[in-house]
């Protein structure tokens, strides 16, 4: 084989879920010529299985860099729905009502107005509205809740959109912008080379000047190929979605919403179980449960799909963005909300890795921080 | 369009659909009680509000779906009809509280 | 659901003749074993209705129909629980089986479970399959079986398979009227079954296959040979437009359009059970993966009849019984030679009960312009979703059935793929220009039928699995 060191694109993005693709369309509205490495029809794509929120409230809490970071990317969301929209046509149907939090007792109310307190006592973090509300102010905007149903955090920035439609329009997206996306281009080797990078993928090789990781739950392998890493772990959630019902529920509220096309979604549980997706009827059974005691009037919807999926969770729940010092132009990027972060990694992130080089407001996203003592 | 055999066997069933007396046989599902009135559509669909009836008649399809006895969605082919059952077509997503 | 044991040595999904001959010996030979059933009678769809249809006169529907009444007597005094009217919703790989009955769901574990879901009738997409009017012709002849209904005005049968004809022949027999039937078995097809001729006129089949083909033929116009087809009305179905061969388009007033394109296995629990599957070529369709006792790569569960590749009714039986005898060798009640030396009888029915199948599957097999739509054909029932949008999906480089699900939501509604993945699939594959098989298929997640969400909520739950949503 002779080697060449012409590259064929200008970067390599590895990953065709939310995160790549996010990254891959806002490179590409920066001019720059951009290729999709994906797995195929079965893989482990968390970006199938997520809940869809642009959530805000909450976040932040112990790295306050990352609530401005979520906030920045909630602010920015409706621009950035608007850009897909003209560019694709497809209305990803994001929507910013508020979102609730709802807490079942005396001590689930104190536990979350103390957390949110602590967040936002945080030095430097961002400053932004958030409400404790009681039962009867609850009541107000949705008289239907349980007697079990205490009260609920609601900050005004969250929302949430049609995930599905979020990835069909940034593959659209992508795909009108010249992007090329190679599914069943599972990488095996990262390489550097004069001037850039050469995969070797079970679909053969391509060649690129950078190199974006942004695979998910690959990028434990993938990263430490290029002097980076991505200490991520699976964690599996589960997820209950009903038949289309005339709309009822305005807003998001935790791990219960109803989407733009009627179903309501409910969620949510956390395992430690590796790479596994099976569904278990009795946690599915035990979010049905907790649903009810929210909103007794689901008891009637026919659920017509269970699934879960699994989340890219770093050791701290926080994302990592970085580029490799021993092999500059290689990027890591990894989080468990590409939902809530697409509009930032298409606009904040995408440009700094097309000029190639992170500004230090990323420095605190960097895997180093796992190697400090905690004592320090 | 469909017709009763003229020699079919069977006990009458009395029932409504949309609130009209209607007569089934005793066998019968609730979707071939609708067909067998003369119902050409027992709902709109959710997307995009075309009219729609039972397809399969084997519990596979979920085009016979119609409200019975104030609860929506149920799929009417699976469901035996019984005397003083109300049956009512739909119209696009159910409601939440029927 | 008192009725029910706490549990089952076996347990039985569908009361076909699979289902109804697996519980029967199963019971005989001293197995706690129950049926379970989402129909309100035994018969399966085949013999839908046969202890209580109101269709008098015997000849109507035929004696190969009356014949399910013998699986139904032994059925019943078998010693084995019946539960009619019960939907299975889950089969978890611990045997724990989720269903569902008069609204309340509860889980029954079983040390052995025979899936017996049988066939359901292939999709036949033609642009205007949504309107009403249209429907199976499976469907036509459960109609005419369970309430003794005929379509009646200008009744039009299309398609290809020894249903569309049976039924055309149970019509006739019935006094009820056809129009015409649009027979769209492709020219080649003969050429290409001729080599499995022989086989078939072996099979015993054929003289009575021959007689109703013949009788049918001599009483209602056949138009074969048609190449393209729609419905086309105002809110209902009133004309079918078609093509014979590459002739000029021809329209016919219709108020009753029976579609059939022969019938492909209910996947959709063992798929969700996580059962291994395969392309099978001859058939066209997606298979559950068994050995010769209708063993599956989940270990305890087993499937017979048509739910593990298209057999027909009378191999459904025997291949019930197999996979019954093998449950008791499972659950240690018959030794290896004893489950052999047993199953040589039923074997030998089952080996003739089969043969004649690859002329049937070669002759029947849907032309490619019907499995593969045109652009505006709706794929996706339940979410309307058209083969041109399958196409564009994959223009963008979806590869497979699960990746156009998240982008078009095709196969996410109620029916779960069943009316709509055979074709998706089909799509992809001939836009990718790959085998189905390279395609894949839908994965598949309990429930595979609708409960509410009051019946998940009150199923049992076990500690860990209340700490992982709410000790997070």
């Amino acid at each position: 084989m002779t080697e060449t060191t012409r590259s064929d694109y200008d970067v390599a993005v590895i990953g065709g879920g939310l995160v790549g693709s996010a990254i891959a369309w806002g490179l590409a509205q920066h001019g720059q010529k951009v290729a999709i490495l994906d797995e195929g029809d079965i893989a482990v794509r968390p970006s199938r299985g997520n809940f869809a929120l642009v959530w805000v409230q909450g976040k932040g809490l112990g790295l306050p860099e990352y609530a401005g970071w979520s906030k920045r990317s909630s602010d920015t969301w409706t621009g950035f729905a608007d850009q897909l929209r003209q560019q694709t046509g497809i209305d990803v149907c994001y929507e910013r009502p508020g979102g609730f939090m709802p807490l079942l007792s005396e001590a689930e109310m104190e536990h979350r107005a103390n957390q949110l307190r602590r967040l936002h006592n945080q030095p430097n973090v961002v400053r932004y509205d958030y409400e404790m509300m009681d039962r009867a102010a609850v009541e107000k905007e949705m008289p239907f809740i349980g007697k079990d149903v205490v009260g609920a955090s609601y900050c005004p920035l969250d929302g949430h959109c049609n995930s599905l439609k979020l990835l069909r329009a940034l593959h659209t997206g992508i795909s009108l912008s010249g992007v090329a996306y190679l599914p069943n281009h599972r990488v095996e080797r990262i390489d550097p080379m004069a001037g850039g990078f050469r995969m070797t993928t079970a679909s053969g090789e391509v060649r690129s000047g950078k190199v974006v990781i942004a695979a998910g739950h690959d990028g434990r392998r993938l990263a430490p190929m290029v002097g980076l890493e991505a200490p991520v772990r699976p964690e599996r959630g589960h997820i209950i979605v009903t038949e289309k019902t005339a709309p009822f529920l305005k807003y998001p509220v935790g791990f219960i919403r109803q989407t733009d096309e009627g179903g309501v979604m409910i969620g949510d549980s956390f395992e430690d179980v590796g790479l596994d997706t099976t569904v278990r009827n009795g946690i599915t059974s035990t979010i049905a449960d907790r649903a009810l005691r929210i909103f007794p009037l689901l008891g009637k919807l026919n659920v017509v799909r269970t699934w879960a999926a699994l989340r890219v969770l770093t050791p701290d729940g926080f994302p990592i963005y970085e580029q490799s010092t021993s092999m500059p132009g290689a990027f890591v990027a990894t989080c468990h909300s590409g939902v809530t972060l697409a509009a930032n990694h298409a606009l904040a992130l995408a440009p700094h890795i097309a000029a190639g080089s992170l500004p230090d407001e990323f420095t605190a996203f960097s895997a180093r921080r796992f190697h400090v003592p905690a004592a320090a | 369009m469909f017709q009763r055999l003229p020699n079919a066997s069977g006990e009458r069933v009395s029932f409504t659909i949309d609130g009209r007396a209607a007569e089934a046989l005793s066998g019968d599902s609730v979707a071939a009680a609708l067909i067998a009135n003369g119902v050409s559509a027992c709902r709109t669909t959710p997307v995009s509000g075309a009219p729609r009836a039972p397809y399969c008649m084997m519990g596979v399809c979920f085009d016979c779906l119609v409200t019975i006895d104030d609860v929506g969605n149920q799929q009417g082919c699976l469901v035996r009809v019984r005397p003083g059952m109300r049956v009512e077509t739909q119209n696009g997503k159910r409601e939440i509280e029927r | 659901m008192s009725d029910l044991k706490p549990r089952y040595d076996l347990a039985v999904i569908g009361a076909g003749p699979a289902g109804l001959a697996a519980a029967t010996l199963a019971a005989q030979r001293g197995l706690s074993t129950v049926l379970l059933d989402e129909q309100r009678a035994p018969g399966g769809q085949i013999y839908r209705a046969v202890t209580q249809s109101p269709v008098r006169n015997p000849s109507v529907l035929g004696s190969d129909y009356w014949h399910g009444a013998d699986l139904v007597g032994p059925f019943r005094d078998s010693g084995a629980d019946y539960a009619p009217g019960t939907t299975v919703w889950s089969v978890a790989r611990s045997l724990d089986i989720g269903l569902s009955r008069d609204g309340a769901a509860r889980v029954l574990p079983a040390r052995h479970i025979i899936l017996a879901t049988g066939a359901i009738e292939r999709p036949f997409p033609i642009p205007g399959w949504t309107l009403p009017g249209v429907m199976g012709a499976g469907a036509a002849q459960i109609l005419l079986k369970t309430s003794g209904l005929v379509a009646s005005g200008n009744v039009v049968l299309a398609g290809t398979g020894p249903l569309l004809w049976l039924l055309a022949w149970q019509y006739l027999r019935a006094g009820a009227r056809i129009d015409v039937i649009l027979d769209t078995t492709p020219r080649e097809n003969w050429r290409q079954a001729m080599p499995h001729m022989g086989a078939f006129v072996r099979s015993g089949y054929v003289g009575k296959g021959l007689k109703l083909l013949l009788e049918v033929r001599r009483k209602v116009k056949v138009i074969g040979n048609v190449t393209s087809l729609a419905a086309e009305g105002d809110g209902r179905v009133q004309t079918v437009v078609f093509r014979q061969g590459d002739g000029a388009e021809q329209r016919l007033p219709a108020d009753t359009l029976l579609l059939h394109h022969g019938v492909i296995p209910n996947i959709n629990l063992a798929n969700a059970t996580g059962c291994a599957q395969n392309w099978d070529e001859a058939q066209r369709c997606w298979v559950p993966t068994v050995d010769g006792w209708g063993a599956t790569s989940v270990e305890g569960v087993s499937i017979a009849g048509d739910g593990a590749g298209i057999g027909g009714a009378l191999a459904a039986e025997h291949r019930g019984r197999l996979a019954a005898l093998d449950a008791l060798h499972r659950l240690g009640v018959l030794d290896r030679d004893a489950r052999d030396r047993d199953a040589a009888p039923h074997r030998e029915a089952l080996d003739k009960a089969q043969r004649g199948r690859e002329f049937l599957d070669t002759l029947y097999r849907p032309a490619k312009d019907f499995r593969v739509p045109t652009d505006e054909t709706i794929v996706c029932r339940c979410e309307e979703v058209t083969a041109k949008q399958v196409r564009d999906a994959v223009k963008l480089g979806v590869s497979g059935p699960n990746q156009t699900k998240s982008f078009l939501r095709c196969g996410m509604g109620p029916c779960q793929g069943r009316l709509c993945g055979p074709t998706v699939v089909e799509v992809i594959a001939d836009a990718r220009g790959v085998s189905p098989a390279e395609v894949g298929y839908y994965r598949l997640r309990p429930p595979v039928k609708p409960i509410t969400l009051a019946e998940l909520a009150s199923l049992p739950k076990a500690e860990d699995e209340i700490a992982a949503v709410l000790h997070h």
